[in-house]
Parts: C-alpha cells; structure tokens; sequence
C-alpha cells in the first residue's frame, strides 16, 4: 500500500501528549474570580510590601478598562476571568535544605519528565529554580552564585530581600498597561524568577528553571525579571512541561529583560505544554509578553521551542536603545492537531548602528494553523540599521496553515532590511529515500524535521539542544502501526 | 541470493513489470539494459518495496525469504540497498549525520548497539578514501546543492558504508563525467565480492566497461526478451534496441 500524504498525516495526529500525568499534591488554592481583594490577598499572602500591593492594585484597575486583543490569527473560547483561581501554591511549602525533604510524589513527576533533580545537580553548570504551581520548591548551586554576586531567586522573595533593584525595573520595559494579559499577570502574578548579574560579572552556569502548571483550573501568572549589569553576561533557560487537562488553563505570563551597557543575555526556552487532544479539546493558551530592553553594545538573542500549547501568542521582543546593540531571534513553533500559534518577535531599532536578526521556522501538521508575525523597525534617528528575516515553514499533510505576517516600518534611509520567506513540504520521496536505508518513517520524519530546524537548534545551550530535538519527535511523530 | 518469479506489478492499475523473471546468485554481476519506458527503474523501485507500485502477482525472494509483506526499511536491514537515480535533498541533515542514522538504524533492527564513534570515524575515512570524497564534502546537507557527479558518488558513498548484500544501481552513470565514472566504478569493483551481489541498470555500454557484468538482460515492454553475456551488451552498443524490439513483436 502506498504510504501517501494522507496517512503521514493521520499518523501525525495519532500523537498523544506523552507527559499527560497529573500529580497529586495537595494545592493551596484560592476561591476562583478576581477582584481587588484577590489582588489584596495574594500581595499578603506573598508577604509584600505595601508598595507592591498598590503597584499590583493599579494594575488590576488598567485591567478592567482593557478589552481582549483580537488581532491574533487564532481563535478560541475566551476564557471566563472570573471562573479562574488566582493562586496556588503547594502545600508542603517550607524551604528544602536537601532533595531528601522535597515532596516523593513532585520528584517522581520529574523523573518521568526526564529532568530527575538528581540528574539536574548532577549536570555540572545548570543550577536550577524549579517553580511549580507558582511557588518555588528547590533552588540549587545558588551558593557559587551567591560569591560572584549573582542574584538568582524567586521574584517573591527578590520583593521581600532586593526591594530597591525590583522597583527600579519592574515594569520598565512591559508596562501594566500594554497590553490586556500584561496588565492581567501585573495584578496577580503568583511568582517566577528574578536574577541580577553584577557588572563585569559573567555568570558561569546556564541558569535554569523549569515550570509546570499543575492544578486544575489554576492560571498561571509568571513573572520574570532579568537584569544583566554592564559589561555582564548570562545564559538562561526556561523548560516548561505540564500534565493532561481537559478544561482550558490560562497562562499569561511577563518576561522583561535589561541588557545595561556592553551586556549580553542569551534567553532560551522550550515549551512543551498540553495542546489538547487530538479533537482539539483542552489544552494551554499561552499568552505571553516578552521582551528586553539594549543599552549601548548590549545583545539580546532569544530563542525558542515551542512545541506545546492549544493556543500560543507570544513575540519575544528586542527594543534596540542604545548604540550599536544588537537583537536575535531564534525560533522553532511546531503546531499538530488543532493547535494555533501566533508567534514571532519586534525588533525596534532606535539608537545608531543597531542589528537584529530572525530565523524563524515554523512547522505544522494536522489541521494546525502556525503563523509567524514579526516586526522590524527601523526609527529616524536609527542610522545604519540592519535587519536580516528569514522565515521558513515546513508542511505536513494537506489540512494545515502556515501564515506570515512580516512588519517592515522604516524611518531612516540608511537602514538596510532583508526578509526571506521559504516553505515546503515533506514529501513522499524524502520518506521512501530515508526508508531504503533502513530508517523508518517516525525517524525519518525526525530527521528531516530537526535538519529543518537545525539552524535554531544550534543557538541552544547542548544539554538543551538535546532535550528539544526529544520534544520536535514526540509533537510530530505518530504510532507507526 | 535473489529470485524473482513471474512478477507483474504496476501503478494506479497501468501494468509496467508484465512477468519478470530473474535468478542472481552470490558473486553475480547483472546488467540490466533497456530502452526508456521499458520498466527498468520501477524493477528496482519495486525489489527496494517502494509503495507507489503495487505488485499484482509473482514473488521477489531474498536467499530463500519472500519479500511481500516487508517494508522498504525491513528490506534495507535485510541487506538490499538502491543507488537512486535521483537522490532527493534533506535539509539540515549532515552526509555524516545521515549514514550514522541509518547504520545505527540498521544495527537496532539487528538487536545490536549504536556503532562506536571511533569505528564509525574509521569506517567513514576508509570509505571516503575510497572513492576520493573530500572530507568537507560529509558535513555538507544531504544532496542539496550537489552537482550530479556528487550525488551520485554520495550514493556509492552510502553503499560502501552500509556494506549491502544486494546494491541495485540504478543509472548511476547518468550525470558522471569519465573520471567521476572511474571513481565511482572502482569502488563498487573493490567493494564486490562473493559474498553480495549486484545488478547495474543502465543504457550504456560505458558504465559496463568498468563494471564487468557477468549477464546482460534487455528489459523491453515489462519484460526480459533477451538474456546473454557482456558481449550482448557491446551488440546493443553497436545496433541500438530496435532490432530486439522487432525480435520481440515478430
């Protein structure tokens, strides 16, 4: 029987979520709704200044005056805000001196990740912050980090400890009121992870953390602030991965970056979370805002893997201030099934001299709509900008989109700006070619997909270039049968 | 090693193959030679269990075992390998990375570990040496952007690596200047033995002066009409197919 487009593609859809596991532990969770109360108890219940509760409390206000976006090429049920619970934090919640005293249950879920903690503080280099539900449960090696001066913890406690720096930066470079899901995450961001790297510091560990969602019905609200002090340099990782739901579950969360003079950030993720099933039920709506901010000669290079989530809006984002700085994105989206994504970056050139660069690469299979959406611009007082866009989109069956929505605004006529777009398909011959010698199809796909997307995956730290070629197979492969 | 019997297949109901019939042993060179349209590359696309066709009556055996019900990769693990007349692109995917997955592949289906990074090393110096493949040439993506001479030395490459019982090459002297030709005919010569096989489908007599065939078959209209010695090859050199096509319909 000829193995046509067709059965790649039901093989392709046959794929079910292979960390759909539910850990039972027993939550904290608060009454489901939002209202200034709620705001009021989890800035209490997070121990925060007053400062903070009326930061949080303004937030709420510009949120409630804020509509949707519905710009986004996805579409979906419009989560009910008032049918969410704002908070929720493990209940055995005492800081861990050792492994020995966290949760079994928590450590068993890791271990069926793959990421046991005891291989991760075994992996020389990666210290790693472990934020599940929202309250951080383990934080490793931040005693070397402690004597180059490294800040390394949750942003909780980065309120409680670091007041000064937090105030200073929090919402400088994603205000409360940009946009309906920032303002959102300002008024009840549960937690998520502050880091500071001293000037003339260069952190010398990939600083790591790893987040779940892991209570029904819980949103997850992150909140990230990276400031890397001049001339500094740091390399951090995010890895989500989250058990099977059948409900919608929001994830909003905040990224802010601050690349000082002569800095360089190096920002990674890969996510991996539900996409819902193969109908199209259930599943992530990650709506995300990230984004940095370059002083003179600093550098910000993002780059993800997404292969998870039912819904996906999110755009890394470089705002090119100061003088000759420089701004990457690195991006592999993958959508199979119903899956939507919407994702891409902006690069604003502002100061003279600026660089920025995008590769994008987009894969979709089943009836999946992947779409790419960037935006480069170039401002008048920008001279000798240069951007270069590459976007490429890979097809797997005849039942799914790739779209792409490139912004090109310049103001200044010495920039100087190139996109190229590509896309193709895998084809029949590629599988047969692969097949004669001795690879089967789930590997062959496999490889042409990571080929693909080799480009991305060379920007990853090793140990996590690792991980995201094991997440490209499990999204794509099927059940050969 | 290989017995074809009575085999008819076709595509999407159009009859190619009417009736082949083919016995190679161990140690055997066969040509096989034809004009276009005769079914030379479908022979080859069906013994490698290529699905598009659909094989309606007859067997392909390899020593002993009937083929019908294994996959293209099965066969490959059996030891059966096809120098592709036109070897598709990947992207992305290193020569190296490439024949390291499928040797790799190979030995899992075998029940054995992943071949040592120092013999693999080993074996791709030795190998590239052999057919005089410059080492920058192996990180390059598969076949993309190769001229034809590459691609198909890339092929040869392969074979060389994945050391099959039965190589088919299928009109790999298409696209090869004399000295890529040299190349290429030497190292199947050095990798022949008694212990595989080989069947070389071409239209020309070049090819075969340097790969001596021990048989020559003329494959016209689906069939074999024709079967004899090299020197049948020199004949159809000299008189073209068409007196074998007028043997055929008188």
């Amino acid at each position: 029987m000829a193995y046509t487009e067709k059965e790649l593609q039901k093989e392709l859809e046959t794929k079910e979520y292979e960390y759909g596991f539910y850990t039972d532990i027993e939550s904290d969770t608060f009454p489901k709704g939002l209202s200034e109360e709620i705001v009021i108890a989890i800035s209490k219940r997070k121990e925060e200044p007053q400062w903070m509760t009326d930061w949080r409390l303004e937030a709420y206000k510009i949120w409630k005056e804020m509509k949707e976006p519905e710009w986004a090429n996805v579409t979906y049920e419009k989560p009910n805000f008032q049918d969410i619970s704002y908070y929720s934090a493990p209940n055995s919640k005492p800081k861990y001196d050792s492994l020995d005293e966290v949760d079994p249950e928590l450590l068993d879920t890791f271990k069926r990740l793959g990421i046991s903690l005891d291989e991760q503080k075994k992996l020389a280099g990666v210290a790693v912050d472990i934020v599940v539900d929202s309250v951080s449960v383990a934080t490793t090696f931040k005693k070397t980090l402690a004597e180059k001066g490294i800040i390394f913890c949750s942003i909780s406690e980065a309120i409680r400890e670091h007041g000064e720096l937090v105030k200073k930066y929090l919402g400088t470079i994603v205000p409360r009121k940009d946009n309906f899901y920032a303002a959102l995450n300002s008024a009840v961001f549960s937690d998520g992870s502050f880091c500071y790297i001293p000037k003339g510091v260069r952190c010398p560990m990939e600083l790591s953390t790893y987040f779940r969602i892991n209570q029904a019905g819980t949103g997850q609200f992150e909140r990230t602030l990276l400031i890397a002090d001049e001339e500094s340099y740091v390399s951090y990782l995010e890895g989500c991965t989250a058990p099977s739901r059948d409900e919608n579950q929001l994830h909003a969360a905040v990224v802010e970056l601050i690349a000082l003079d002569k800095s360089e950030i190096k920002y990674s993720t890969v996510q991996n979370w539900y996409p819902g099933n193969k109908e199209g039920k259930g599943g992530v709506f990650n709506f995300v805002t990230k984004r940095g901010l370059c002083e003179n000669h600093a550098k910000i290079s993002w780059t993800q893997v997404e292969t998870g989530s039912a819904v996906t809006w999110k755009y890394p984002s470089c705002i090119l201030k100061g003088d000759y700085s420089i701004g990457e994105f690195y991006s592999i989206a993958v959508t199979n099934n119903y899956q939507q994504a919407d994702t891409g970056t902006k690069m604003i050139h502002l100061g003279k001299n600026t660089k920025s660069v995008i590769i994008s690469k987009g894969i979709s299979a089943g009836k999946s709509q992947n779409s790419y959406r960037g935006l480069v611009q170039i401002s008048s007082r920008a001279e000798n900008a240069r951007n270069f866009s590459q976007c490429d989109s890979l097809l797997m069956g005849d039942q799914c989109g790739a779209h792409t929505f490139p912004y090109i605004e310049v103001k200044n006529k010495s920039a100087l700006v190139e996109h190229e777009a590509t896309t193709s398909k895998i084809g029949e011959d590629q599988i047969f070619y692969c097949n004669q010698r001795g690879i089967n199809t789930e590997k062959a796909i496999a490889l042409i997909v990571n080929g693909f997307s080799k480009e991305v995956l060379n920007k990853l730290p090793m140990e996590f270039a690792i991980e995201a070629q094991k997440l490209l197979e499990i999204s794509l492969e099927g059940s050969v049968g | 090693m290989l017995k074809i019997t009575n085999l008819h297949a076709g595509i999407e109901a159009k009859e190619i193959l009417k009736g082949i019939n083919l016995e190679i042993k161990a140690g055997e060179v066969h040509a096989i030679m034809g004009p276009n349209g005769s079914g030379k590359s479908t022979l080859s696309a069906v013994i490698a269990g290529n699905e598009n066709f659909e094989v309606t009556e007859g067997t392909i055996s390899l020593e002993g075992e009937d083929l019908e019900e294994c996959s293209p990769e099965e066969r490959a693990h059996k030891g059966i390998f096809l120098s592709f007349q036109h070897p598709v692109e990947i992207p992305g995917v290193s020569v190296t990375n490439f024949i390291k997955t499928a040797i790799n592949e190979s030995r899992k289906a075998q029940g054995l570990e992943d071949m040592p990074a120092k013999e693999m090393l080993k074996e791709i110096r030795e190998k590239s040496d052999l057919l005089e493949i410059d080492r920058k040439f192996l990180s390059r993506s598969l076949n993309e952007g190769f001229s034809g001479g590459e691609k198909k030395r890339n092929e040869i490459f392969q074979m060389a690596m994945l050391n099959p019982k039965l190589a088919i090459l299928d009109e790999t002297d298409s696209g090869l200047d004399i000295d890529a030709l040299r190349i290429v005919a030497n190292g199947v010569n050095k990798l022949k033995s008694e212990k595989n096989a080989v069947i070389v489908i071409t239209h020309y007599q070049r090819l075969l002066d340097h790969i001596v065939p021990d048989f020559v078959h003329v494959l016209f209209n689906g069939k074999i009409v024709k079967s004899g010695t090299k020197e049948l090859a020199l004949e159809l050199e000299q008189k073209g197919y068409d007196w074998i096509k007028k043997e055929t319909t008188v």
